[in-house]
Parts: structure tokens; C-alpha cells; sequence
């Protein structure tokens, strides 16, 4: 038999395995396929530019995963753990095992819904594709990252605590949010907002974080799995494409889903920034350089000038979270070290040599507006004691971040926004998400507000320990990072490390 | 721990504004496939980044499998690009047995 070319082998082995449905009309089989008003005239224009079949995907994933398995096995057989800049850098991931590694499962679920309701054979395929790859994505993230749950603390529990703790309802309700849109809407906001806009901020600052900081697995999981990302990527950029080719009448409706996910990924992506600019104890690139790199260079002058050609603009609202770019990293860390004590990673006050490093990438905000909250800070320490925050703070409706953003151009005024809706007053953190809020009352006051849940009596009792009991959270998973728990064990291994080198 | 190169100081993409580009492990396969695309896109900027190696080209960035293929001195498909690479950015046009294609649709 001849060998066939890609594009052959693409079409025999997903498109020709479509059929037509000859004893239940189209409507039946796929009922999700029109309610959102979205009009595909022809699913076969869909393109899948990777070409990829089922045969070259599993050859390709076993290899990905038998490279990393590799590593896994060397890293725990060196004690490489010890290895690491130091016991605090796994904060940041306790942050993304409890975070971002819930999500990979919802969207293993979810993509396996889009696998069974679109109506075209090559996005169906896509989509089953992407649900494999994300359930490989939670896997080898908690096989990984199991790893540092015998030597340190935050990481036992992650599944509940993303279920509970008051920041991680940050992005569990932005998935929750995706998940319980229609199929085109999802694809808009997953695919293409957060994996295609967005996807750079989140995995590659993690990533390259891990290199730098001598975390072997971490970085080999993240490469594994961001090489997947780049189909998911693809897919993004190409729902978002035949949308608008298909009917002119889909336009108004994406620019919309546009303007709505950007926000809600973007706020998201506050925890990454906070992780990139105070997180690790060896810093690769300031958040404010990864975001005129990666977003205003890449999207704002290379897609969206490309997506004008269908009539899409760029995202409403965009104007603020670049004008945000010097502010949002310290507002948002300042805000965990104010809560610290509730939540399953530890906080510190930066050193001397980070706060410099702080002052060389935010020269027109970091000396004025936060370097004295940090100096403040230290002047509690030395008296002996630990600035904590006393209270629950207002919550955002929408993002569920608490409201601690500024007013735009006035960094020292905390904005706040609020809507009527049947009687109700709701507090916004931005026109954002009071925007959001707006087109869709009904859904965003079903939301589950950790702070109002605590006040309803639903999360354990009335008192702080009531509620960390509650959350799942254990003696050292959180609080201050100096005197904890990880920071004992690391200085008692290093030292005796040294001991023995010298006794030798 | 030991000294590393300092990440920040690194040569900024072309000045265009329709770069291409894409982000590959700093690995030792990828490398051979970094100095093919290097090869075929002259007007290629190179950066590095901890465990990264980006590459971006104005407009259009190609990789033909036929450069590849002479500089590993092995066979290679295109599809074993998905090993090496991170991330892109940019929109994919093709992707056959011959070469990938990266470029932007519909910007000038």
C-alpha cells in the first residue's frame, strides 16, 4: 500500500470516520449545537493545521511521558530536593497544585463534552485529543509535585482546598464559570482566551521559574505538557477563526465572549503575578516585562491587528490591565501576606536584595507606593510580632478576588463598583466585572462567595482555626514563612549536609 | 548553587511589529532543529530564557524538514516538532510532511 501524506492520513482517519445520521435528526444528536445563536453553515471548513491523527498522538504522548517518568525517578534517587534555591520557592507551587492542576481536570471533563456535542468530525477529534491531554496534565502534575509532599508541607489536601480556600475560589469559579456556558462560548473562553491570549503569563512563567530555581520535575511537566498546550493553542486561534468565517452574524457575538473572557482570565492571572514577582527566591522576568512581551507585543500588535480583518477589536477593558502592569504583582502579595494565616502556602517579607531587585523592575511605582508597606512590616517583625490582616475582606461578585484594586490613575484609592439587581446591592473590584455582572445578573449571583459562606455559618464555625480545620489546612501549611516548618527542615538538612562534608 | 546566566539582559525581538515566532527546549535535539529554522529564516533573533530558547522572525517562520533531517543526520518528521517546542505565537498555516508554517493571516 502506497504511504499516504498528512493530509490524506488526516482526512481517512477523522473526517472519513464521521457519518451522517440516518434514524435521529441532527437536532436530537446535537442539542447543544445552536442556542447560543452561533450559525455554522459548514462543518467540514473547519481546518486542523497540526493534522494530527490518532496513531501519530499516542506515539508522540508515550514519549512525552516516558521522558518525564525518567526524570521523576532521577530526581527522587538524587534527594534533588535539597538541590533547590531554596524551601520557599515551593510556594509557588503549592500555589499551582491547589490552583491551576483542579482545572486541567474540569477541562479533561469538559473537553470531553465538546468531543461528544460539536457537530463536525475534525473538532470533535480535536477535542477528544485535548480531553486525553488534560487528564495526562492533572495526572503528572500531582504525580510530580507528590514528590515534595513527603519533605514539606501545602501539599496534601490540594483537591479540597481548591474546593474551599478563599483564593483558590479565584479560578474555580472562573472554570465553573467556562464549564457552565454553551459549547461555543467555552471554546471562547478556554481555548482561546485563557490558552490562546493568555496561556504564555500562565504556564511559562512557572516554567521557566522552575529551571531557575533548580526544580528538574516541575519544569520537565511543564514542557511536557505546554508542548500539548500549543495544539490546545492552535485549537483556540481556529474555533475563534471559523466562527467568524462562517456567518457574519457571529461577530458581535465572539467580540463579546472576547471582551467577557479576557477579563475573567486576566484576573485570574493576578495570582501569577504575585507568584513571578515575589514567589521566587530566584527571579527570571518581572511580570510587567512578561506582560508587554507576551501580551501587548504578541496579541495586541500580532493578533489583533490579524483578527480586524473578520471586525474583531481588542478586548474591552485591555486599556486597564495594561495601565495596571506597574500595580497589580504588589497589590495582589500584599494581599496574601495580609491573609497568610489562612491560607496552604506560606508569605514572607521580601529581602533586602529582592526588594532592591523590586525597585530596578517597577522604578515608578515599587519605591513610593509599596516599598513602605514592606518597611512597615519589618518594623512589626523586629518588635516581634507579624503583620496580619484582622477581619474578612469584600469580595468581588464576579472575579472573587478581594477588593483591593485601585482606582485607574489614582494607585492610593481602592476602586469599587457596585449594581442593583432584584433588590440586591453587588460590589465589584473594577468596570470590568461589573460589566460582566451586568450582562448576566442571574448567573453571578448564584456564585459561592468564601467570605459570605463563612459568615453564613457553612464553613466549619465562627472562628479562624474553625474555618482552617474546615479548609483542610495543617500546623506549617501557611502563615509566616521565617521560623515555619519547611524552613526548619530545609536549614536542619543543609546543615547536616555540611557536617558530614566536613567530618569526611 | 552555582552562578547562571543572567536572564533579563537579552536582545529584544525585531523592532516589527508582525513578529512570528516560537519557544523550544533548550535541549540537545532541539538545538539542531533552532539552528535549521535559523538557517531558513535569516532574518531570525535568538533569546534565551532558563530552560527556553525563543526564536522569532518577521512575518513568516518556516521549518522544512529537509534541513533538519541534514543537520541531525537522521530521518525526522514533522510531527516530532511537538517534542521540542513550548509555545508559538503567530497562527499556523501549514503543516505537511515537508514543513511547518507559522505566520499571521490577514496583517500586512
Amino acid at each position: 500500500m502506497p504511504k499516504l501524506s498528512m493530509k490524506q492520513r488526516y482526512s481517512v482517519l477523522t473526517r472519513d470516520l464521521d457519518w451522517e445520521p440516518s434514524y435521529v435528526d441532527e437536532e436530537e444528536l446535537f442539542p447543544h449545537a445552536t442556542f447560543e445563536g452561533i450559525k455554522i453553515h459548514d462543518w467540514s471548513k473547519w481546518e486542523d493545521p497540526f493534522r494530527l491523527t490518532v496513531d501519530s498522538y499516542y506515539k508522540y504522548q508515550a514519549e512525552k511521558d516516558r521522558r518525564l517518568y525518567a526524570v521523576l525517578d532521577s530526581f527522587a534517587q538524587s534527594q534533588g530536593h535539597l538541590s533547590l534555591s531554596d524551601a520557599s520557592y515551593l510556594n509557588a507551587m503549592k500555589l499551582f497544585l491547589q490552583g491551576v492542576t483542579p482545572l486541567e481536570y474540569q477541562a479533561h471533563r469538559h473537553f470531553a463534552y465538546l468531543g461528544r456535542h460539536l457537530k463536525g468530525g475534525g473538532p470533535r477529534f480535536a477535542a477528544i485529543c485535548q480531553s486525553i491531554d488534560e487528564l495526562r496534565h492533572a495526572q503528572t502534575e500531582i504525580h510530580t509535585l507528590s514528590g515534595y509532599n513527603k519533605h514539606y508541607s501545602g501539599f496534601h489536601g490540594f483537591s479540597r482546598m481548591h474546593d474551599r480556600v478563599w483564593y483558590l475560589s479565584v479560578p474555580k469559579s472562573f472554570f465553573d464559570d467556562a464549564v457552565s456556558a454553551g459549547p461555543f462560548e467555552f471554546l471562547t473562553a478556554i481555548s482561546f482566551s485563557f490558552e490562546y491570549l493568555l496561556t504564555n503569563l500562565l504556564f511559562v512563567p512557572f516554567m521557566s521559574g522552575a529551571s531557575f530555581n533548580g526544580d528538574l520535575p516541575t519544569m520537565t511537566f511543564g514542557f511536557s505538557a505546554q508542548s500539548d498546550e500549543s495544539r490546545h493553542m492552535t485549537l483556540g486561534l481556529e474555533s475563534i477563526k471559523f466562527m467568524l468565517e462562517q456567518d457574519e452574524g457571529n461577530v458581535p457575538i465572539v467580540q463579546d465572549w472576547i471582551d467577557k473572557w479576557f477579563w475573567r482570565s486576566y484576573r485570574v492571572t493576578a495570582l501569577v503575578a504575585s507568584m513571578m514577582d515575589y514567589q521566587l527566591p530566584r527571579r527570571v522576568m518581572s511580570w510587567k516585562e512578561a506582560f508587554e512581551l507576551y501580551f501587548e507585543q504578541q496579541m495586541l500588535e500580532g493578533l489583533f491587528p490579524d483578527l480586524s480583518y473578520y471586525g474583531i477589536n481588542p478586548p474591552r477593558h485591555v486599556q486597564q490591565a495594561v495601565d495596571e502592569k506597574d500595580l497589580l504583582s504588589h497589590q495582589v502579595y500584599w494581599t496574601l501576606f495580609s491573609f497568610g494565616f489562612a491560607a496552604g502556602f506560606t508569605t514572607s517579607i521580601p529581602h533586602d536584595d529582592h526588594l532592591e531587585w523590586l525597585s530596578a523592575n517597577y522604578p515608578d511605582t515599587f519605591d513610593n507606593l509599596y516599598r513602605p508597606q514592606w518597611e512597615k512590616a519589618r518594623r512589626i517583625r523586629e518588635g516581634g510580632g507579624r503583620f496580619f490582616f484582622q477581619g474578612l475582606p469584600q469580595l468581588c461578585q464576579t472575579c472573587q478576588i478581594p477588593m483591593i484594586f485601585t482606582e485607574p490613575g489614582s494607585p492610593t484609592v481602592i476602586a469599587q463598583r457596585w449594581s442593583e439587581h432584584r433588590g440586591e446591592k453587588f460590589n465589584f473590584c473594577s468596570d470590568g466585572c461589573k460589566w460582566i455582572f451586568d450582562r448576566e445578573p442571574e448567573k453571578y449571583v448564584q456564585a459561592w462567595m468564601p467570605v459570605h459562606q463563612i459568615y453564613q455559618g457553612n464553613c466549619g464555625g465562627p472562628t479562624v482555626p474553625e474555618v482552617l480545620a474546615w479548609y483542610g489546612l495543617e500546623e506549617g501549611d501557611g502563615g509566616e514563612y521565617e521560623g515555619s516548618v519547611d524552613q526548619r527542615n530545609w536549614q536542619h538538612w543543609h546543615e547536616a549536609q555540611l557536617s558530614e562534608v566536613a567530618s569526611r | 548553587m552555582t552562578a547562571a546566566a543572567d536572564p533579563v539582559t537579552q536582545p529584544p525581538d525585531n523592532p516589527s511589529n508582525n513578529n512570528v515566532g516560537v519557544e523550544l527546549q533548550d535541549s540537545e535535539e532541539s538545538r539542531k532543529v533552532i539552528e535549521a529554522i535559523v538557517a531558513d529564516n535569516p532574518a531570525a533573533t535568538l533569546s534565551h530564557r532558563p530552560g527556553l530558547v525563543r526564536v522569532s522572525v518577521p512575518g513568516r517562520l518556516v521549518v522544512r524538514r529537509e534541513t533538519v533531517e541534514g543537520l541531525l543526520g537522521r530521518p525526522w518528521e514533522t510531527h516530532e516538532f511537538q517534542m521540542c517546542i513550548v509555545t508559538y505565537y503567530g497562527h499556523i498555516g501549514e503543516w505537511d510532511e515537508d514543513e511547518i508554517v507559522i505566520a499571521w493571516d490577514h496583517s500586512s
